[in-house]
């Protein structure tokens, strides 16, 4: 703990993890860490999604910005509902393989060797 | 906002001791919001798929019977692969909330400091005591995943840990509880004043109140009330006192104090006990204690009521259990899978409260609807996150009728 006075290093003390031992959800620990950034980064690839569609609109809107504009900036409920269904639709596209392995479970295709065999005899 | 759209981090009321938002961290957490929903909804059928199709087969075939407990369920999934991808998702969006949060609280935790010191020392509703130690079963881990529990310091003094639960909760519940976090205590509210209108409690105890997010709208809803609002940490009750003082609602004060020791109190001091979402975050021992005191400090005629995720039972299928139990080993909520196994009804009955004095009604949280959606319905119950919640409650009976009881 710092003292009561002493600056912080923000960053440095933002990551600090929570007490308690984490699951180890995979067999291979890469994966576990590979996990955390790849969602980490498509957060940031969210966000910059998200600004880039906040200056467009300032844009058409005055003509011009600044980033007090942008730090400053609040969707209307139109504007909000258009970005989160933007968003919505980003998280959709990462998370397809995900999705389609769902539909995947509930479908249970034969494997496609099975197919072709049937075909080459049908 | 419409109906499958999470509202905008922006749609959050900013409060005075409310953490400033850059442009970048509100997107952040908007993203969080719809990842999670992603997760509880679009693909989190996929559980119950591998359940059903071969997880639940390979069991029965394994043991030649079915499940009889869901921690034979949680063994046979957790090596299941999707689960654990899953469950890697989620862990990663809980940690992601956690990071991003602490990165809004800490960069901006001079002000944040100097504003709740000022408030708080102006307001004068909030009373800590050093005397008071953290309880095992709040340091045992850091519950929620939160870093620093609800009780560390990155500094002596800091109000890091409340700011950082009141910025994140949005982001966990998907905006469920409103504008002000506070659609659970507004719950309570709407619940009480439907069934004994006339009813005008003089003084109400919150157990466990955190940062009082559920606690002020009932000192908000009864102006007349003084409500004491406690918890054994004192990072938490820094900010709530601050939060509370910077609404304007002055009927409340934030006490460090232990539920399991409340003698401070005489007997029935109190006209209504609460507890919010607390129970599953104590131990076996101290649920009890924490119950009994209650009892006691409640008067006769008086209200207790606890707001909690439904208790597990035989009629509740044991797939269920395990899914409302994955906090519990996933997103440090040690208590939560034993306290919902308990029979909530013995627990208070034994401290106190007779079985027919007692009621179990469904809730759920009060929003603002033009803002926020409503909850997930059971269609996409994300298990043990939804804002519809049990209200676990009795009515004290008079001295009167205790003796005809007796």
């Amino acid at each position: 703990m710092s003292a009561p006075d002493a600056p912080l290093d923000w960053v440095e003390l933002s990551g600090r993890r929570a007490k308690g031992r984490r699951p180890d959800y995979f067999d291979n620990p890469a994966l576990d860490r590979l996990y955390s950034t790849v969602f980490a980064l498509a957060a940031e690839v969210s966000a910059l999604r998200e600004r880039q569609d906040t200056i467009e609109r300032l844009l058409d809107a005055k003509g011009t910005l600044s980033r007090a504009d942008i730090e400053a900036y609040e969707p209307d409920r139109a504007a909000g509902e258009e970005r989160g269904l933007a968003t919505r639709a980003y998280v959709a596209r990462i998370m397809r393989g995900f999705q389609q392995e769902v539909e995947a479970l509930e479908a249970s295709d034969p494997p496609i060797m099975d197919v072709v065999e049937r075909l080459s005899r049908e | 906002m419409a109906k499958d759209l999470p509202p905008p981090y922006t749609a959050l009321t900013r409060h005075e001791m409310m953490p400033r938002v850059t442009h970048d961290e509100a997107a952040r957490f908007n993203f969080l919001t719809h990842f999670n929903r992603y997760l509880s909804g679009t693909i989190g059928a996929g559980n119950k798929l591998a359940y059903e199709k071969r997880v639940l087969p390979a069991f029965r075939a394994e043991h030649g019977r079915d499940p009889e407990h869901r921690y034979e369920v949680r063994d046979a999934m957790n090596r299941d692969a999707w689960h654990r991808m899953w469950s890697a998702l989620k862990r990663n969006s809980m940690e992601m909330r956690q990071h991003f949060g602490r990165q809004v609280v800490l960069r901006q935790l001079d002000e944040l400091d100097a504003m709740a010191r000022q408030y708080n020392e102006h307001s004068g509703q909030l009373e800590l005591d050093p005397a008071i130690e953290q309880p095992h079963y709040q340091t045992a881990v850091d519950i929620h995943c939160q870093p620093g529990g609800y009780h560390g310091e990155e500094r002596p003094g800091d109000v890091t840990v409340g700011a950082n639960y009141d910025v994140g909760l949005f982001a966990t519940t998907g905006g469920a509880l409103g504008g002000l976090n506070d659609g659970g205590g507004q719950a309570v509210v709407n619940w009480v004043k439907a069934e004994r209108p006339d009813w005008s409690p003089k003084r109400i105890l919150d157990i466990g109140c955190t940062i009082g997010h559920n606690a002020v709208p009932i000192a908000q809803a009864f102006p007349d009330a003084e409500v004491i609002a406690i918890d054994t940490a004192a990072a938490s009750l820094r900010y709530g006192a601050a939060r509370a003082a910077a609404m304007g609602v002055r009927n409340i004060r934030f006490v460090q104090a232990s539920g399991e020791d409340l003698a401070r109190w005489t007997d029935g001091h109190f006209d209504w006990v609460q507890t919010t979402m607390f129970l599953h975050e104590l131990s076996t021992k101290a649920m009890p204690r924490i119950l009994a005191e209650a009892h006691r400090v409640l008067a006769p005629g008086g209200l207790i009521l606890h707001i909690e995720q439904p208790q597990y039972s035989d009629a509740m299928p044991l797939f269920e259990q395990f899914m409302r139990d994955w906090d519990a080993f996933n997103n440090n909520e040690p208590f939560w899978s034993a306290m919902h196994g308990q029979d909530l009804k013995q627990v208070m009955a034994d401290a106190g409260f007779p079985q027919d004095a007692q009621f179990v009604a469904g809730v759920r949280a009060v929003v603002d609807p033009a803002i926020f959606p409503p909850s997930p319905d059971e269609g996409k119950e994300d298990y043990g996150r939804a804002a519809i919640w049990n209200a676990y409650g009795a009515w004290k009976p008079l001295a009167a009728e205790t003796q005809v009881a007796a």
